[in-house]
């Protein structure tokens, strides 16, 4: 026997490799197609885009392994089965087989580094950390190219309520988040008593508010939509009540929101610090 | 060993004699009266003149310094001092007899392992059932989505508590029982190393699970299982029960991890060579490195809480020179290697089984020991992905999700085991079976879906969401819950004398196996469609998914009444006096007698090959019972 026949697979995981590629080729290319952009979450922003690519490619992955799975297992649950009233025999003593480990080992091992590889292109140069919080000093190279000219808004967390803040209009606060459409906005978030979570799942955005520090991240919300955002760490008693309303407008829609928000709060806008780094209104804690 | 005298213990004494020693009633005593003490005298005196507690009417030294002597009366009143006490006073190193007669011993100190062992199982399905009760009550709460039936600091306490219990149990669902019973009898031995610490670490666990519930008198805790710091500094009395009990948990974890690893390492049958050991004990190994490396980190994590709220320390305070991250980091570096601390010990025993009943020896043993080992390796360098959207350094993430994916490799070749043993096997479905099986299809959903969630990009929609809730409910229900009651239905025969029904027990898998997926596949979408975890309001849009999953959720939780209505009826009804070796199994608890004899062998063994000698009519029997001293000599003992 030459090594190519003692490399050969048995006939019938032959025949179940040539129905796994079969069924593969098929069914990944159309779910890929069609399900994937009505994966959450979604593309009402930038970085939900990049999200929803990342969900795309694993389910991609996933479906053939689900279907060689369920196949080599419908196969042998049913084919092995005692018959019932045999007389009880064992079966063969096959103890392993290292061919097939080697390339279980080696298929599994390079699925992974492609994984890892891609969400790791998915978290750097152009893709805004795909909205996740990065800490209070995001490295350089995960920032986006417009990262200086984002609009800054500033999420505050407390039990339990979210104040929003928009430090270049003038130490604005409100608690309803309106955005601009097609403008990369900077989240800084933070809580001024436990841990909270920014969440918005329709901009696809979450940073814990951490008291005392700066959560930083960054997404172009691209449709005009509202929503709502929600609290996504424990907080204490009303954690699932505490929402607030986000709304995605237009620019010239959010500039007049922004006119008539600062002339309603103009008697006590002059007495707010302009931007914080750290919230803590306490006259006995350290920060602005 | 043999020079080891063994203390005089009455062991044949009447019912009553036994009773007035130490036992659960004098500890029980002695607890309640440490608690008194322990509050209203030494905590009195010790907060006296402390004024911080006026503006929130609850004094934290008292309440825990009672907690702590209350624990310690319980100890002291169980009899866990007597040794100690008396190797102090200068009497020799000892074994104590063990006890073989009498329900009595199951409530007392027991030597014995296989009765700690039956003390873990009915101890940790007692504490399921409460905590799955409290999942049942959770489910009906979330049928509405503003607060119907639970005020909202009820609610989550409920989800606190059924989080902590939960997790409390099944850190020793698999190893308390069957580990404490079978370990020493798979090796060839007559006992554990330290049985003392044995019993030591099963009493630690219905009296963490006594402080815990505690906490539904003391106003609960708001924090959920994972006590993120600064809430839990702000939190209520509760909080105190929750941090000692988990704190005792993670005592009683370390316990056994070292217990167990000076019983393989040390006190296996001549013979018994690494390869030879059955696979359930590599899982065994393997979790006892995690529970001894990662537990004293959950003991150090909730003593520092405690100072944060008892004495005043700031570990926790950002605003004060602390930070919250310490907490996540020191609370998840334990935190991961506890899910692999569950899901390890699940392999060991669906792969023993799946090997049983397709009659067949284990496919690629050492590469499910490697897969084992991988697995624990691996788990101490996944943490941060808990931590991808908290704030942490952005460089680190690529890291974690690389180590995170990478887990799952090893973890693949346990799939690999199962696979390979099924190929040409003559395959029986009886109910253990059936439960090893089920566990495959549901770890394949839990883990795919953790592929999904360790991919950080995609974790930021679905941290802290019910995503990750059906994930790892899919990887510690469907996978160790499963392996379990496999457990169960295995090894029945041989520690109680009686089979379970074969009948009700398909029908509790079938009905356990369909809701349980009905109830979490689901949960999923509920996650992705954007509902945070531990809410009592969600978006109303939602509703109707939440109600299926509680509908399915009901069903799911009378599969478990279906349960212990089988081992009613079959332990004390039907009695079906059990054969000793009903599934004609090749490794060596099924090769001695119903019920096994107190000492387990009256010889030690001597092992002539692995327990998986299927297949193979040269195949030695798995171990010679009654060795002459020649053989023993020649097998190196």
């Amino acid at each position: 026997m030459n090594w190519r026949d003692k490399l050969r697979p048995a006939p019938a995981i032959r025949r179940i490799m040539w129905i796994w590629l079969v069924l593969s080729v098929i069914a990944t290319p159309l779910v890929v197609i069609f399900v994937g952009p009505m994966l959450p979450p979604g593309s009402a922003s930038d970085a939900a885009h990049g999200q929803q690519q990342d969900n795309t490619v694993m389910v991609g992955i996933v479906l053939p392994i689900i279907i060689a799975l369920l196949l080599y297992f419908g196969y042998a649950l049913k084919t092995f089965r005692a018959k019932p009233g045999e007389e009880q025999t064992d079966g063969p003593p096959l103890r392993g087989e290292t061919p097939v480990m080697v390339a279980w080992i080696a298929v599994t091992f390079v699925i992974v580094l492609f994984l890892a590889t891609w969400g790791a292109y998915e978290l750097f140069p152009g893709e805004e950390g795909a909205g996740g919080g990065m800490g209070p000093t995001p490295i350089s190279v995960a920032l986006p190219a417009d990262a200086s000219s984002a609009l800054p808004v500033q999420v505050i967390g407390q039990q339990w309520a979210w104040t929003y803040r928009y430090p270049t209009y003038g130490g604005l606060e409100t608690t309803e988040l309106v955005l601009p459409v097609d403008k990369l906005v900077r989240f800084n978030v933070t809580s001024i008593d436990v841990i909270h979570s920014f969440w918005s799942n329709q901009l696809a955005v979450k940073a814990d508010a951490v008291p005392g520090t700066n959560n930083v991240a960054f997404a172009t919300p691209v449709k005009i939509e509202s929503s709502t955002v929600r609290c996504a760490e424990l907080c204490g008693l009303w954690h699932g009540h505490m929402t607030s309303p986000i709304h995605v407008v237009s620019q010239a829609k959010f500039e007049s929101w922004i006119t008539a928000q600062q002339q309603k709060w103009a008697p006590i806008a002059k007495y707010l610090p302009k931007y914080s780094k750290t919230y803590a209104p306490e006259p006995t804690y350290r920060g602005g | 060993m043999s020079a080891m005298a063994v203390e005089a213990r009455g062991s044949r004494e009447p019912w009553w004699r036994q009773l007035g020693a130490f036992n659960m009633f004098t500890g029980i005593a002695l607890g309640i009266a440490g608690y008194f003490i322990g509050a209203l005298v030494i905590g009195a005196a010790l907060s006296k003149g402390i004024d911080f507690q006026t503006e929130t009417n609850q004094n934290d030294i008292e309440f825990v310094v009672g907690i702590l002597f209350g624990v310690a009366g319980f100890l002291i009143g169980m009899g866990f001092l007597n040794y100690p006490v008396k190797r102090m006073l200068g009497a020799e190193p000892s074994m104590r007899a063990k006890e073989d007669t009498g329900i009595a011993r199951y409530f007392t100190l027991c030597t014995d392992h296989k009765v700690v062992g039956i003390q873990y199982l009915w101890g940790v399905l007692f504490f399921f059932l409460i905590a799955g009760l409290n999942a049942m009550m959770i489910r009906t709460e979330l049928l509405y989505p503003t607060e119907h039936f639970w005020s909202a600091d009820n609610y989550i306490s409920l989800v606190g508590l059924h989080g902590t219990m939960m997790m409390m149990m099944t850190t020793s669902m698999i190893l308390g029982p069957f580990g404490n019973y079978f370990v020493p009898i798979l090796i060839g031995s007559k006992r554990m190393a330290f049985p003392r610490l044995e019993a030591l670490s099963f009493w630690l666990l219905p009296a963490a699970e006594v402080v815990l519930l505690a906490a539904v008198g003391a106003k609960g805790f708001p924090t959920g299982w994972t006590g993120y710091a600064n809430l839990n500094v702000q939190a209520k009395l509760g909080m105190d029960c929750y941090l000692i009990s988990f704190a005792m948990i993670g005592l009683s974890m370390a316990l056994v991890g070292f217990n167990m690893l000076a019983t393989v390492f040390t006190m296996r049958a001549p013979g018994m060579t690494w390869t030879r050991l059955p696979i359930f004990v590599w899982a065994v190994i393997s979790t006892a490195i995690l529970q001894l490396l990662a537990a004293p980190v959950l003991v150090a994590a909730m003593s520092l809480v405690l100072m944060d709220r008892v004495v005043g320390t700031t570990f926790f305070e950002p605003f004060s020179g602390g930070t919250p991250f310490l907490y996540e980091n020191l609370f998840w570096f334990f935190g991961h290697p506890e899910v692999y601390i569950l899901a390890l010990p699940g392999f060991g025993v669906v792969l023993e089984v799946i090997s049983v009943f397709a009659r067949k020896p284990i496919w690629g043993y050492r590469l499910a020991i490697a897969g084992l080992l991988g697995v624990a390796l691996l788990s101490f360098f996944v943490w941060q992905h808990h931590l991808f959207v908290s704030g942490i350094n952005a460089n680190l993430r690529p890291f974690f999700m690389l180590t995170t994916e990478l887990i799952s490799l090893p973890t693949a070749l346990v799939f690999l085991n199962a696979m390979g043993t099924l190929w040409k096997g003559k395959i029986k479905y009886t109910v253990p079976m059936l439960f090893a099986l089920a566990l495959f299809f549901n770890f394949f959903i839990g883990g795919a879906s953790g592929i999904f969630i360790s991919d950080a990009p995609s974790d930021v929609s679905t941290h802290g969401s019910f995503f990750v809730m059906a994930h790892f409910h899919y990887t510690i229900m469907g996978g160790l819950v499963f392996a379990f009651f496999a457990g169960v239905y295995y090894w029945y025969p041989k520690m109680f004398g009686v089979k379970l029904n074969e009948r009700i027990g398909k029908l509790q898998f079938w009905m356990f196996f369909i809701f349980f997926n009905l109830t979490f596949f689901p949960l999923f979408a509920v996650g992705m469609l954007g509902q945070p975890r531990r809410v009592s309001a969600y978006a109303p849009r939602l509703q109707w998914l939440n109600d299926w999953v509680t509908a399915a959720a009901y069903v799911l939780g009378s599969s478990f009444v279906v349960f212990v209505i089988n081992v009613i009826y079959s332990t004390f009804f039907k009695r079906e006096e059990a054969a000793q070796n009903p599934w004609d199994a090749k490794s060596l608890e099924w090769q001695l007698p119903t019920p096994i004899p107190v000492d387990n062998f009256e010889r030690v063994p001597v092992i002539n090959g692995t327990p998986y000698g299927y297949g193979d009519p040269s195949a030695p029997v798995v171990a010679n019972l009654n060795p002459t001293e020649a053989e023993v000599v020649a097998a190196g003992g």
